[in-house]
């Protein structure tokens, strides 16, 4: 086990590379330069421009830009805001725990509803319910984030005013953040009204990051399921008198589980991509509107820092999934 | 009843009042379109940051009344202008208190070093907090005040001169523009272990103080309870940072937001028919142009020019582009502000006519390019759509357009080469009221290969707007203005197109706000029912 931690954690290595090698001259190949952004319509002077680009940093050739940059990283250092001025680690973490609670809710919501109803439609193959729950999954997986987050604001918020429209928060209450997640700070402040407030908030934002999820779930259980019915082990159990439960609950799903856990694993990606446009619906102030804001800025610190932030979160996650894996079939972890 | 059960009531009722004050707080929710980048305007140029900090928490020397251009004292009582036009002498306002916050703690009133500080720390590279928060002054620059400010001086506690390295008549509306907000020295000096706070938390003098900011959420203050001019009708102001207009305006809607900014033009039309909204409409400081480079044949020829303003029909574009929420333009200078000239006559929309007069300057098969710019803008909204309207008017005179477009910054740079291809549709939003922050900035000599977008340059025109900046009486600059206006029409570098109307919808709730015609926000003198 150690030793397939130990491969999987230096495979890690040459990935940050290419991801600080992708980031950083991505955004450089964007036409448009974060001074003249800053500037407007006012324009600066060649002089001042000049001055600029020396104080940013960006009158050295790129490659030297680029060593400095990983020199910077190798002693803990991800840049500063072009725009705001900040360091962009204080940022990332300022605003990451919104991201995480946002899609954390979202995917444990994917879960609660998306297994069970794979494994529904799995064993109804053919029937009506089958067909609801397909047919509604791929509706669910097409559904354009945007229009999908207004459309629930403009009933919900608006013509039914079940639920607040945006933000985190009634802005009744004033919470100083201590863990960043607002369920838990609400509780820690102690103020009245504030958690449910919170729980409020988050209940659209939820539903809307966590449909396409809960569809790709939904989806890969069945077809996980509908290969492991046929299998003989699974006859075998029937055949022994079983209970229906046992059958699908243990025998199947067990098996049924693997792939079903690189999808979720898988849907991490989806979920911070997701997670930029349900966050500038909602007003969340998170990393994914972050991000987007700054690459129209070309805020570059910003853009490669967030970015490298990211994908190590990204490969993190992979890592648990992967050694998941073995928790669930000792089969894996033995020819490992 | 005694003395002590009197006292002991008048104490409970005393202690009732002032724990249940919450409850009738006041508290005004402004959903904002975006965070602010700092808490200090000077060093950074976007409305967005200056609404949560200059506009609520800072003071100027002078200031711009309150929904007007007109400039009215601030944190001076009253000045004085040298005969010469180079030595303002600034007479300060006494018993003017910063913010006491949880925070910092001021022990003295506003004071000379304030200012001195305030300027020293954007033109003085000596200055310790001049590099703190990167240290661009892009609107200190831009105004020109490194080499305009010979030096300040400070003649007593409450009294500080500033002597100029030439005359500036648009000097005292420049101070009242956010860059010259004053800060706290006292603040400053205390902060000097860690002086990136100053930037982030505020003190100032203004009419509300600084609570508290969530990055990207919210942002919380309360009114300055000592505020010179009297405290603020609400207790709490709170921006609750909202970026999509759509969202804003169900906020508005469903009563979590009083105020919302730029609302979507298309969304106007509902907002006005619901019984909750006000849809406050007022002109904005702004002109929307197409310039021609005049540098380029045939578009050095200003007959040419004026054929090709009389081919476009600037009705239809109001119509369509601005849903009409605008106003024709025929100066370069919007129609609120002083020394606009009534009695120019606009170029009527002719197309024969036109037609005529290109080919009478032998122009004729012209292709040209008309370059639309990738973003929206209030003074122009939808420059694609504007530039189909060109198109298809420029080709009932026989003209062939071809609309390009670049990514936006890539656009303000390529667009203000001396030797590029095509006019340019750009506008302009006022900075600080003076006819100059237009005429001088975007019509000049100096601003060709810049921020003079048709490359026009005159030495008659250049003249009149020197002399006018260099004299102080206004009846002599109006003068000087409006004859520059009768020459910018004849020599046509641009076709002026539109000033946009500015819609802003509030909350039935909301009394006395008033559409600031910069494009701020303030929340002084506002009241909710």
């Amino acid at each position: 086990m150690l030793r397939l931690i130990l491969r999987k954690l230096g495979l890690l290595i040459p990935t940050f590379i290419g991801v600080t090698l992708t980031s950083f001259f991505f955004i450089r190949l964007l036409p448009g330069d974060p001074i003249l952004l800053l500037a407007g319509e006012r324009g600066v002077s060649p002089e001042r421009y000049q001055e600029l680009l020396v104080q940013f940093g960006y009158d050295k050739p790129v490659w030297v830009q680029y060593l400095d940059y990983i020199w910077n990283i190798l002693h803990g250092d991800l840049g500063t805001s072009i725009v705001t001025k900040q360091p962009v680690v204080k940022e990332f973490f300022t605003l990451f725990p919104a991201t995480i609670e946002l899609s954390l809710c979202a995917i444990i919501f994917a879960v609660v509803l998306g297994l069970p109803a794979g494994i529904l439609a799995a064993v109804k193959r053919g029937k009506t319910l089958d067909h609801t729950v397909m047919t509604t999954a791929l509706v669910g997986y097409s559904m354009p984030i945007f229009w999908w987050g207004l459309l629930l604001i403009i009933f919900f918020s608006g013509i039914l005013q079940w639920t607040p429209v945006s933000g985190r928060i009634s802005l009744m209450f004033w919470i100083e953040p201590v863990t960043g997640f607002m369920l838990i700070d609400s509780i820690l402040s102690g103020q009245e009204g504030a958690f449910t407030s919170a729980v409020s908030h988050l209940i659209l934002p939820t539903v809307v990051l966590g449909t396409i999820p809960l569809a790709v779930i939904a989806r890969q259980t069945r077809s996980a399921m509908l290969e492991v019915l046929d299998e003989d082990y699974v006859r075998t159990a029937r055949a022994k008198g079983l209970s229906r439960f046992r059958v699908v609950g243990i025998h199947a799903l067990r098996n049924a589980l693997i792939p079903v856990i690189t999808i979720i694993g898988l849907q991490i990606g989806v979920l911070f991509a997701g997670a930029i446009l349900t966050e500038s619906i909602f007003s969340w102030p998170g990393i994914g509107k972050w991000m987007v804001d700054s690459i129209f800025r070309r805020d570059y610190p910003v853009v490669q820092g967030g970015l490298l932030m990211i994908a190590a979160i990204i490969m993190i996650v992979n890592l648990i999934v992967d050694l998941a894996y073995g928790l669930i079939n000792p089969k894996i972890r033995h020819t490992e | 009843m005694s003395l002590n059960k009197t006292l002991m009531a008048g104490a409970a009722i005393a202690a009732l009042a002032l724990f249940s004050s919450p409850t009738f707080a006041k508290t005004l929710v402004y959903c904002s379109e975006g965070s602010p980048e700092s808490f200090t305007p000077s060093l950074h140029t976007s409305g967005t940051t200056f609404d949560a900090s200059s506009r609520n928490v800072y003071n100027r020397l002078v200031e711009f009344k309150r929904g007007s251009t007109e400039i009215v004292p601030g944190l001076a009582e009253r000045w004085e202008i040298s005969e010469d036009g180079k030595e303002y002498t600034f007479f300060l306002r006494k018993g003017v208190k910063f913010h006491s916050t949880s925070f910092f703690k001021p022990t003295r009133d506003f004071n000379a070093d304030d200012v001195i500080f305030t300027f020293d720390r954007q033109g003085n590279p000596e200055n310790p907090y001049h590099m703190v928060s990167g240290g661009t002054y892009e609107y200190f620059n831009s105004m020109q005040m490194p080499s305009l400010i010979e030096k300040m001086e400070k003649v007593d506690d409450y009294t500080v001169k500033f002597v100029l390295s030439r005359p500036e008549a648009p000097m005292i509306a420049n101070l009242a523009m956010d860059f010259a907000s004053i800060h706290s020295a006292e603040y400053a000096d205390s902060l000097l272990d860690n002086k990136n706070q100053f930037d982030q938390k505020p003190v100032g003098t203004g009419p509300f103080q600084f609570v508290g900011y969530q990055k990207d959420a919210i942002i919380r203050y309360s009114a300055h309870p000592d505020y010179w001019a009297g405290k603020a009708a609400i207790d709490t102001l709170v921006f609750a940072i909202t970026p999509d207009a759509s969202v804003r305006y169900q906020k508005l809607a469903a009563g979590e937001c009083h105020i919302m900014p730029y609302p979507n033009p298309a969304d106007v039309a509902a907002m006005k028919s619901d019984p909750n909204i006000t849809v406050m409409q007022q002109e904005g400081l702004n002109i929307g142009y197409l310039a021609y480079n005049t540098q380029m044949p045939p578009f050095d020829n200003p007959k040419v020019r004026k054929a090709l303003n009389a081919a476009i029909n600037k009705q239809a574009i109001v119509d369509a582009v601005f849903q009409s929420a605008g106003k024709l333009a025929k100066n370069p200078i919007p129609p609120t502000m002083w020394s606009y000239n009534k009695a120019v006559v606009d170029d009527v929309y002719d197309p024969e006519a036109a037609k005529a007069a290109l080919a009478a300057e032998g122009v004729t098969d012209l292709k040209m390019k008309v370059w639309a710019m990738p973003v929206q803008r209030p003074y122009n909204p939808n420059a694609r759509r504007m530039a189909e309207i060109v198109q298809a008017d420029f080709a009932k005179v026989g003209v062939e357009v071809e609309i390009v477009s670049y990514e936006w910054g890539e656009y303000l740079k390529r667009s203000s080469d001396v030797k590029r291809d095509g006019a340019v549709l750009l506008g302009w939003t006022g900075d600080n009221g003076d006819p100059d922050n237009f005429l001088g900035v975007l019509l000049t000599c100096d601003g060709v290969g810049g921020s003079n977008r048709s490359n026009w340059c005159n030495a008659e025109f250049d003249e009149i707007i020197l002399k006018a900046k260099m004299t102080s009486d206004v009846a002599e600059r109006t003068k000087l203005y409006e004859q520059a206006q009768v020459l910018f029409k004849e020599q046509a570098p641009w076709a002026t197109i539109a000033h946009s109307l500015v819609n802003e919808p509030v909350s039935v709730k909301v009394e006395n706000y008033k559409i600031d015609p910069f494009g701020g926000h303030y929340f002084y003198g506002v009241d909710i029912k």
